[in-house]
């Protein structure tokens, strides 16, 4: 494991050893793509490996690119650029076909003969997971620290991935070569939908640049009358349910409908609490989470990642849970922000 | 020109609306909208090739999960969901809509004390709690059909996404209350975490008790299509109680008819 020395602290003398770090698990995905890139090219599916191969590089170079771009350096951030174009350009041809398993009866077999020593391992990624979030902070061997305190919880997520694999083989006593050919028939089975998420970040991104946001509030005032506090509270909830549907992330709504409606409506015109409709108007935003294929890491990679037929399964299953939510959170806001 | 230029960049909202409702692949479209929107802000192509590359990476974070899947490759290639699902078949307590009442409350108590990475689509819902649920559903004494199965597991991932949103908002050190505490201090009110946090508890209590209503509305639909299923099929009124087996030899083409019906 290498060393890496990091600054951390206001002083900027304080130098603090760290030995996890978010970076090395970047650099493992980027390894595990390549793997799965390469297992693609030797089959001569063509599409698949040269997009699991833009993708390692991105994951690898990510960091060159960020810092480049922190010292006005915009060439590798265009690059990357372009490599977001070239995945988008190979993504219609990531046809989802099903990789042959292996036959069911052999797969019984080995369930009857290992039984509950095949929950170990599984069980240990969400444990692991767990472990470092909560107590990854007070190890320290002499004067490194084993984890980095930032994204510990996600680096923790990464060496839980890594033990559980090692767990897994020795469990199953399949070679070390299962793990990349298992993991790359998942991937695969995952094929576009394993990169909208960041794809849609990226437009998140575009868009707050190119105000689309302040638009889009802008055209919430034009259509109510400010003068009710009522019709406000319904702008304002249903603005960022809008606004989430469309960006797919209530975060990126948050600040674009509380500047525009909440802030100066609600709470300069009609004496809105700011604590309680700030926390409302998150929570009204995270039920139009559920309506959006837009928000691909929870409705979009688990259809395939459960191999559904229907890309909208998980929306249609959780739609109504979120519109019940909708009018119990407009409900509390128009009840609560005027009153305390 | 300049109230055009205010306006245009929403023609990139629109490429996203038109593009999702015709069904294109969601990735170029995302692309072309990104591309769209910049150039109707009036942005040079270098300009927004760097803002796309720029917030893509910055993003990586959500490609992690990726890393669970050659463990879980190795375990299902030994047989783990199939193993899961016979032991809660085992387990006579265990009904569906417990399972998934109980998974719902501790994500959400997970995700309250700030670890929603713990568990996840991929860390804990295809390995474990979809093939738990599927075992769970089948105790009805039939087979889950395929559209049922699917639905099982939309279910299974729809309960994961809702406990962690609304859990998620209670917890007061880091996401969605920092950036709310961020936003208003930057506009000059100071607010404490803990006020903001507090205010997110009857929606988290909303949040379970109109899931679990809807769980146990789901589960029971699940169990009366398997019975409506034996009515046509077999004799009426043996749905539960019957003997796994013989459901067994009657279910497909019962399930066939439940089909038709729906």
């Amino acid at each position: 494991m290498r060393r890496i020395p990091a600054f951390t602290g206001m002083t900027g003398r304080e130098v603090r050893r760290i030995m996890l770090k978010i970076e090395q698990a970047y650099w493992l995905i980027a390894l595990f793509l390549a793997g799965a890139a390469w297992l693609n090219l030797r089959e001569r599916r063509w599409s698949h490996a040269g997009f699991w191969l833009v993708l390692a590089a991105l994951m690898a170079g990510g960091k060159y690119v960020l810092d480049a771009t922190a010292a006005h350096q915009h060439l590798p951030a265009q690059l990357a650029g372009v490599g977001v174009i070239a995945l988008a350009a190979l993504s219609p041809r990531m046809k989802r076909g099903h990789l042959v398993e292996r036959d069911a009866a052999a797969r019984e077999a080995d369930a009857n003969r290992l039984g509950h020593r095949l929950f170990g391992p599984a069980v240990l990624i969400p444990l692991v997971t767990l472990l470092v979030a909560l107590f990854g902070a007070y190890v320290v061997i002499g004067s490194v620290h084993l984890f980095d305190p930032v994204r510990m919880t996600l680096t923790g997520l990464a060496l839980a991935c890594v033990i559980a694999l090692i767990a897994a083989l020795w469990v199953t006593r399949a070679k070390p070569a299962a793990g990349l050919a298992e993991g790359r028939r998942l991937l695969d089975t995952l094929g576009w939908a394993a990169l909208l998420p960041l794809t849609l970040a990226a437009l998140g991104g575009v868009f707050a640049a190119t105000g689309v946001g302040a638009a889009i509030s802008d055209l919430v005032r034009m259509m109510i009358p400010v003068d009710s506090a009522f019709a406000c509270v319904i702008a304002y909830g249903l603005g960022m349910v809008l606004f989430t549907v469309i960006m797919g992330n209530a975060f990126a709504a948050f600040p674009v409908l509380t500047a525009g409606v909440g802030l100066p409506l609600l709470i300069h015109l009609h004496g809105a609490n700011p604590a309680i409709l700030g926390s409302l108007g998150m929570l009204t935003g995270y039920c139009g989470t559920l309506f959006t294929p837009m928000a691909a890491n929870f409705n979009i990679v688990p259809v395939a990642l459960l191999e559904l037929p229907n890309q909208n399964d998980v929306i249609r299953a959780q739609w109504k849970t979120g519109a019940a939510l909708l009018v119990v959170n407009l409900g509390l806001m128009y009840f609560l922000v005027f009153r305390f | 020109m300049t109230a055009l230029l205010h306006w245009l960049p929403l023609l990139g909202v629109l490429v996203v609306v038109i593009g999702f409702a015709l069904r294109f692949n969601p990735v170029p479209v995302v692309v072309v909208a990104g591309i769209v929107s910049g150039l109707a802000a009036g942005k040079s192509i270098g300009e927004i090739l760097a803002l796309i590359g720029n917030s893509f990476v910055s993003e990586r974070a959500l490609l992690l999960f990726v890393l669970t899947l050659p463990a879980i490759g190795v375990l299902e290639r030994a047989g783990l969901r199939e193993h899961v699902s016979n032991w809660i078949a085992t387990l006579r307590g265990l009904t569906l809509p417990r399972l998934l009442m109980v998974y719902l409350a501790i994500r959400q108590i997970l995700a309250m004390l700030g670890l929603y990475d713990v568990a996840g689509h991929a860390q804990t819902v295809r390995p474990l709690l979809a093939p738990m649920a599927e075992g769970a559903a089948e105790k009805r004494g039939a087979p889950l059909n395929t559209q049922e199965r699917n639905d099982v597991r939309a279910f299974s991932a729809a309960t994961d996404n809702i406990g962690r949103f609304f859990g998620e908002d209670v917890f007061i050190a880091l996401g969605a209350v920092l950036l709310i505490q961020g936003f208003y201090s930057q506009h000059g009110i100071e607010l404490e975490p803990l006020q903001i946090a507090l205010w997110a508890l009857p929606t988290a209590i909303a949040a379970f008790v109109i899931h679990a209503i809807r769980t146990v509305l789901f589960a029971r639909r699940i169990r009366t299509n398997a019975q409506t299923g034996t009515i046509t099929s077999s004799r009426p009124g043996n749905g539960r109680d019957s003997v796994p087996g013989t459901d067994k030899t009657n279910a497909p083409d019962s399930r066939l008819h439940g089909n038709d019906g729906a």
